[in-house]
């Protein structure tokens, strides 16, 4: 087990070395496509994983086996806000919730999260920040809460800032409120306009040990073990199958429960593809004015 | 005769001698020599080399390139150009070869990678056989596959980028650009960066200095004052935090610097605020950091130039009628300059290549250049970019080094 935290340039420098010492990886989907397209990943052999039909329509892909499903939403301390927040309208309204905002460094998730916030409907986020006057707006909006900003880098912030009381309102992935909340502590998710998406298994392409890992992907994607995965850590199963063995709740907790996903969106993995390069520069950019 | 003949004798006995003193002292160096130009100054080219290297378009559109170097890039391209691109993506066999190619344009142009990808997927599906495809029937064809193909921004970026070298990333590094008519100009103020984030660099750099040197000056005067033994058990503790890990100074800021934390709460006990102060994820906390991860660096240079000033100098002042501040000023001050001089390049130079502190401890705006340099080396994946600022960093830094050396005058070398 070594931590990885998107850099894959060692992916790259790996393959191109051909000294590939990871067998698999759990990637996040930008680097899913973005791999597969460079020839960074093996071939899944899906006869080897299981039944595609099992798996949700996002899991299955040609150089990848859906981890999980999991989102990032809006998260406050139930023991500081009396109200809670239920639009990301709220989340910007800092006369109405004192206080600071947690953010992710970085323009992904955060400018859908602005045009929500700025009245646009979640079904219509990417085909306006596709545009250019769409992407303005995200940018003016952002700018409203900028000197209320904290950014935060790493998964585990958010729910120490929200403890602390440095924050109000925070963006956090939502299986780090799900472990908090395992602690005794009364942190909340908004789960209205939250961005869900799918991690990923993949194999660097020219492993030494491609059965085992794909052996270990099978293991990993079947029923039972996701079931098991997904009582420890509110992360929504791949595998349809999973869902049959979670009480209801379990259920209520993921990400993928009609409550919870019926007014999330889905991240737009083409999208940032192809726009993410320049909108994380103009971020850069908008962070430094 | 013989005299002559003897100094004459003597004088190339003399140089024999020199010459294999000479050569002893070459030959000690030797191994340093060949230490830097493997592990410095190879890796050094090859960043600098990659910084204007750009075979991606070259190898994977030749006959696009070919078909578009007499192209204005304003008008339409021909349908040749059009036929040369079916050609070339149907002719790439691995898929890597052509996610690098979109990678590469995707970067000039957000969208590129999309275009390309699908592309090339749709005509690798297909099997008809291109070759005999007329241009404007390549034409039609492309541009049903995907009506981005009528756009020209794509086609000026393939066109830009058919040469293998390329000044884009070192321009981009400094906030300009190629139009697709070969002209430099700046770019659109909501994209410009890297000039903001290179000052901002600099900026910090210097405040850190400032006050590490401003830290640093009594502390290592007050050092050399003392006893040897007691001089040494308190320059243990200087250097005491200067081996434990970076890290681990920074998680115990954050603690000592949140809103709860140990600073804060003194604050608001001795009534000076009433709410807690920022400290953190913002500018003031990176430099405390910084300033406390760097002090050593300081003291240390200074400590020495210190130890050497004989204290007579300054007795002898007073004792002359000089006031204590004046003989400080005038005769103190001014024999410690080399330590002054050394300790604020030291710092200065370490510190405009910080990472991780801003990092772990700044907020987005306080980000210095080596974090955009981490970013384009393992988010975006675009090493071109990566190496055009580490060279704009590496220049920054040696044509300030070679002023200061120029105003300084001084005998003084980072060794």
């Amino acid at each position: 087990m070594v931590e990885y935290n998107g850099e894959q340039a060692r992916i790259k420098a790996m393959v191109e070395t051909k000294k590939v010492t990871w067998d698999v990886v759990e990637v996040e989907s930008p680097d899913l496509s973005r791999g597969c397209d460079e020839g960074l990943f093996e071939k899944i052999d899906w006869a080897k994983v299981g039944n595609k039909a099992d798996f949700q329509k996002a899991a299955v892909h040609e150089c990848g086996v859906g981890t999980f499903v999991w989102s990032t939403v809006m998260a406050y301390n139930g023991d500081k806000l009396k109200t809670a927040p239920t639009t990301w309208a709220d989340f910007w309204d800092t006369k109405k919730f004192p206080g600071k905002r947690g953010m992710r460094k970085g323009a992904r998730y955060n400018l859908e999260f602005a045009l929500m916030a700025d009245g646009v409907k979640p079904a219509d986020v990417y085909k306006v920040l596709a545009t250019k006057d769409g992407a303005e707006r995200a940018f003016k909006k952002m700018t409203e809460l900028k000197p209320n900003i904290q950014w935060w880098e790493a998964g585990a912030q958010p729910p120490q800032f929200l403890v602390a009381g440095d924050v109000a309102m925070t963006t956090a992935y939502n299986g780090r409120i799900d472990a908090a909340q395992r602690e005794g502590k009364n942190l909340q998710i908004t789960w209205t306009g939250g961005i869900y998406d799918l991690d990923y298994w993949v194999m660097p392409k020219g492993t030494p040990n491609k059965d085992a890992a794909l052996k270990f992907i099978a293991l990993a994607s079947s029923p039972d073990a996701q079931a098991e995965y997904a009582k420890n850590i509110s992360y929504g199963p791949t595998n349809t199958k999973a869902l049959a063995k979670l009480d209801a709740k379990v259920l209520a907790q993921l990400p993928t429960s009609p409550a919870n996903s019926k007014d999330a969106l889905q991240f737009n993995v083409g999208f940032w593809a192809d726009q993410g390069e320049a909108l994380e520069k103009r971020f850069s950019a908008w962070a430094a004015q | 005769m013989m005299m002559a003949g003897g100094t004459l004798d003597l004088a190339t006995q003399l140089r024999r001698a020199e010459r294999r003193r000479k050569q002893r002292a070459v030959a000690l160096t030797l191994p340093l020599l060949a230490f830097l130009v493997v592990f410095f100054l190879v890796p050094l080219a090859s960043l600098l080399v990659r910084a204007v290297e750009n075979p991606e378009v070259a190898d994977a559109l030749p006959r696009t390139g070919q078909a578009l170097a007499d192209w204005d890039r304003q008008s339409p391209p021909d349908a040749a150009a059009y036929a040369a691109v079916i050609a070339d993506l149907s002719a790439i066999e691995e898929t890597a070869q052509a996610g690098v190619l979109a990678r590469r344009l995707n970067s000039e142009v957000p969208g590129a990678r999309s275009l390309v990808m699908g592309t090339y997927r749709a005509l690798q599906a297909e099997d008809t056989d291109f070759k005999d495809l007329r241009s404007e029937q390549a034409r039609t064809r492309l541009i049903e596959l995907d009506a981005r193909w009528e756009e020209l921004p794509y086609w000026q970026a393939i066109a830009q980028n058919s040469s293998r070298w390329t000044p884009d990333y070192l321009l981009a590094a400094v906030d300009l650009k190629r139009t697709p008519q070969g002209d430099i100009v700046k770019v659109p103020a909501d994209e410009a960066a890297f000039a903001d984030i290179l000052g901002r660099t600099f900026q910090m750099s210097a405040v850190v200095t400032f006050f590490c040197l401003l830290l640093a000056y009594p502390l290592a005067y007050w050092l050399s004052t003392l006893p040897e033994r007691k001089a040494n058990v308190l320059l243990i503790l200087v250097l005491l935090p200067f081996w434990t890990s970076v890290l681990v100074r920074i998680a115990a800021w954050i603690v000592l610097l949140q809103n709860n934390g140990l600073v804060n709460r003194f604050f608001m006990w001795i009534g000076l605020t009433d709410a807690p102060i920022p400290l953190l994820f913002n500018r003031v906390g990176v430099i405390i950091a910084m300033v406390h991860i760097l002090l050593p660096f300081a003291i240390l240079p200074l400590y020495s130039v210190m130890k050497s000033v004989p204290p007579n100098y300054l007795r002898a002042a007073i004792s002359l009628g000089s006031a204590p501040f004046a003989a400080f000023a005038r005769v103190y001050l001014p024999q410690t300059y080399p330590g002054v001089a050394a300790g604020g390049l030291l710092v200065f130079i370490t510190s405009i290549g910080y990472y991780v502190t801003p990092a772990l401890l700044g907020g987005a705006g306080d980000q210095m250049l080596s974090y955009y340099v981490a970013q384009y080396t393992n988010v975006e994946v675009n090493w071109g970019m990566a190496c055009a600022l580490g060279g704009v960093l590496l220049t920054a830094t040696l044509v300030l080094y070679a002023l200061y050396r120029k105003v300084a005058k001084a005998e003084l070398s980072l060794g």
